[in-house]
C-alpha cells in the first residue's frame, strides 16, 4: 500500500447519507495520479480536464483536475486502499 | 450602503488565486476571513503587550487586563448588553452551550422537566442537552420545522408548557439562513417561567442583535464566524441568570478566595465577580484581542448595512439560478426572511461531487450535512451544498459562481 502513501496526501470521509470518500492527491504527484488511472479506468463522461466520470472494477468514481477524486458506496477504508493501490501502481 | 469592493482591499486572503482562478470565498457561515485591522490587531498584542492578565502588578500584566476587559466592554455594547459582567468569553458557540447545559442544566433540570429544542439544530444545540438528559433524565423535545423551512410557531406554542425549563433556538438556521421569531418564542416561554438560550452563531455576524430588546436569557456565538480569530467566542446570560449559576469549570482567575481550614483539613473557596467566575483559567487573550478588533470593524460598517447587503446577494442569486434547469434551492427563496445562506443541490450530482467542481474554478463552498443532520432528515435531503456571503462577497462573483454551475449541468 505504500504507492498510496506516495500519491495521496488525504483521505476525508464526508459527513451525508452517501458516506463518500475523496480522496485528495499530492500537490506534487497530482498530474502523475490523474495520469496513472485515466490510463487504468475507462471514462463513461467528462468536461473537458475538469471533471470525469470513470468506472474500474465495477466500481464507479469521479475524478477531478484539481487533483481531488471521490468514491462512494465502498466498504471501508480498506477497500478504497485496495482500488486506489490497483489504480496507482 | 456598503462597499465590498472596498472592503476586499482589508483581506488579505482575497488576492490568493485557487487553481488558477481567483477565490471566491462563498463558505463564511463555516468561518468568516479575517481583514487586515484583526490581523494587525493580533500581531500588535504579542508584539508590544503580552502577559497574562489580572496576575501580576507589572505594567504589561496591567495592558492587557485592560486590553482584554475592553474586549468583553466593545462586545457587550455590540449586543446591547448591560456591560462586561454579562459578557463571558469561551471557545466559542459550542463551549457557551456546553457551558450553560452543564453550569446550569446540570444542577436545575430535574426528571420530571423539559428541554425544548428545534429540528433546525445545529448539533452544538442537541448534543450538550441530549447527553445531559443521560444524567438528569429529563426529556429532550423537538419543536417542528415547516416544508418551507421556517419554524412551526404553533406547534412551538403546544410544545411549551410548565415542564419547559429551558427553550433553545437558533436566530439564523445554519442551513436555510431563515430567520427566526425570537421575540414571539421569547414570549411564549417566558410566559410558562421557561429561560430562552439563542444561538447566535449566524445572526451575530449578520444582522443587528440587541439582547435587550430580545429580552433573551442566554446567547452563543464564535468570534470567527464574525471576522474574529478562532478559538473566541461568547456567552451573554443575564446577569440575574449569571449570578445564580455556579461555575463551569474550576481553577485559577475564577475563584476569589481558596482558604484551607487546618482543622477540618478542606478548603474553602469563594466565587470571583462576573464575568471572571465562569472563565477559569489563563483565558484566550489575544483572542479576545481579536474578536474587539473584528467588532470594531463590523461596527464601522454598520450592522444594518451588513444584512442589506446579503439579502441583495441573496436575491440575485435566486434570480439567476432561475436560469439553471438542474439547480434546487432548499428552504424558503424569499431573500427578505433569511441571512446569506442558500442550500441547494444539482440533480444528477451529489453535493460533494459539486462543491469539488466549484473549488475547480476557485469556488469554495460547503457539503454535506453542515452539522445539521435532522433538519436534512426532514428535509428528505441525502446532504446539500450551501453557498454563504459576507460583507467581502460581490455580484460578479455570484454572476461567476451560476455560470460555473450552469457549466455542471453538461455533466
Ligand atoms: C448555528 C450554529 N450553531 C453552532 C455552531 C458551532 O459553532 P462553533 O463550531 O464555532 O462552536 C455553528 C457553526 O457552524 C452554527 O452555524
Amino acid at each position: 500500500m505504500s504507492i498510496v502513501e506516495d500519491y495521496v496526501a488525504r483521505i476525508e470521509e464526508t459527513c451525508g447519507e452517501e458516506r463518500d470518500f475523496v480522496v485528495m492527491f499530492k500537490y506534487d504527484k497530482k498530474d502523475e495520479a490523474i495520469t496513472k488511472i485515466l490510463e487504468k479506468a475507462t471514462i463513461k463522461k467528462s468536461i473537458s480536464r475538469i471533471i470525469f466520470e470513470l468506472t474500474f472494477r465495477n466500481i464507479s468514481f469521479r475524478l477531478y483536475g484539481t487533483g481531488k477524486a471521490i468514491f462512494r458506496n465502498l466498504k471501508d477504508n480498506d477497500e478504497l486502499k485496495k482500488i486506489l493501490c490497483d489504480l496507482l501502481l | 450602503m456598503l462597499d465590498p469592493y472596498k472592503i476586499r482591499e482589508d483581506f488579505p486572503i482575497l488576492k490568493r488565486k485557487i487553481n488558477n482562478h481567483p477565490l471566491i470565498y462563498f463558505d463564511s457561515a463555516a468561518t468568516s476571513q479575517k481583514p487586515r485591522q484583526v490581523i494587525e490587531a493580533i500581531k500588535e498584542f504579542y508584539e508590544k503587550h503580552n502577559a497574562n492578565v489580572h496576575r501580576a502588578v507589572h505594567t504589561l500584566s496591567q495592558e492587557a487586563s485592560e486590553l482584554y476587559e475592553n474586549a468583553h466592554e466593545e462586545v457587550a455594547k455590540f449586543i446591547n448588553a448591560n456591560g462586561m459582567e454579562e459578557i463571558i468569553f469561551v471557545r466559542g458557540t459550542t463551549e457557551a452551550i456546553n457551558l450553560v447545559a452543564y453550569a446550569w442544566g446540570l444542577r436545575n433540570l430535574k426528571r420530571e422537566d423539559e428541554v425544548l429544542v428545534t429540528l433546525m439544530e445545529h448539533h452544538s444545540n442537541i448534543v450538550p442537552w441530549e447527553n445531559l438528559s443521560k444524567i438528569n433524565g429529563f426529556q429532550v423535545k423537538y419543536a417542528e420545522v415547516k416544508d418551507d423551512g421556517t419554524l412551526n410557531y404553533e406547534a412551538f406554542e403546544n410544545a411549551i408548557s410548565d415542564k419547559t425549563k429551558i427553550v433553545c433556538l437558533p436566530h439564523v438556521s445554519n442551513v436555510t439562513g431563515v430567520i427566526n421569531d425570537v421575540k414571539r418564542v421569547v414570549k411564549m416561554a417566558h410566559e410558562c417561567g421557561s429561560l430562552v438560550l439563542v444561538d447566535g452563531a449566524q445572526s451575530v455576524p449578520h444582522l443587528p442583535v440587541d439582547v435587550k430588546d430580545l429580552d433573551i436569557d442566554f446567547l452563543a456565538f464564535s468570534g470567527h464566524k464574525m471576522l474574529g480569530p478562532t478559538g473566541i467566542g461568547v456567552l451573554y446570560g443575564k446577569r440575574r441568570v449569571l449570578e445564580e449559576m455556579e461555575p463551569f469549570h474550576g481553577g485559577g482567575e475564577m475563584i476569589r478566595e481558596v482558604t484551607f481550614d487546618t482543622i477540618t483539613r478542606r478548603c474553602s473557596i469563594s466565587w470571583n465577580d462576573l464575568p471572571w467566575k465562569f472563565e477559569a483559567g489563563t483565558p484566550n487573550t489575544c483572542g479576545g484581542v481579536g474578536l474587539m478588533a473584528a467588532v470594531k470593524y463590523l461596527k464601522d460598517v454598520g450592522m444594518e448595512n451588513v444584512k442589506a447587503h446579503e439579502e441583495t446577494l441573496t436575491g440575485y442569486v435566486m434570480h439567476l439560478v432561475q436560469e439553471c434547469k438542474k439547480v434546487r434551492i432548499h428552504g424558503p427563496k424569499d431573500a427578505s426572511v433569511k441571512c446569506g445562506i442558500i442550500p441547494f443541490g444539482v440533480d444528477g450530482l451529489g453535493s460533494h461531487d459539486v462543491a469539488l467542481f466549484l473549488d475547480g474554478y476557485g469556488i469554495m463552498i460547503r457539503s454535506g450535512f453542515h452539522c445539521a443532520q435532522p433538519l436534512h432528515e426532514k428535509f428528505k435531503l441525502k446532504s446539500s451544498a450551501r453557498v454563504s456571503f459576507y460583507v467581502y462577497n460581490t455580484r460578479e462573483e455570484i454572476h461567476r459562481f451560476v455560470d460555473v454551475l450552469k457549466e455542471t449541468e453538461r455533466f
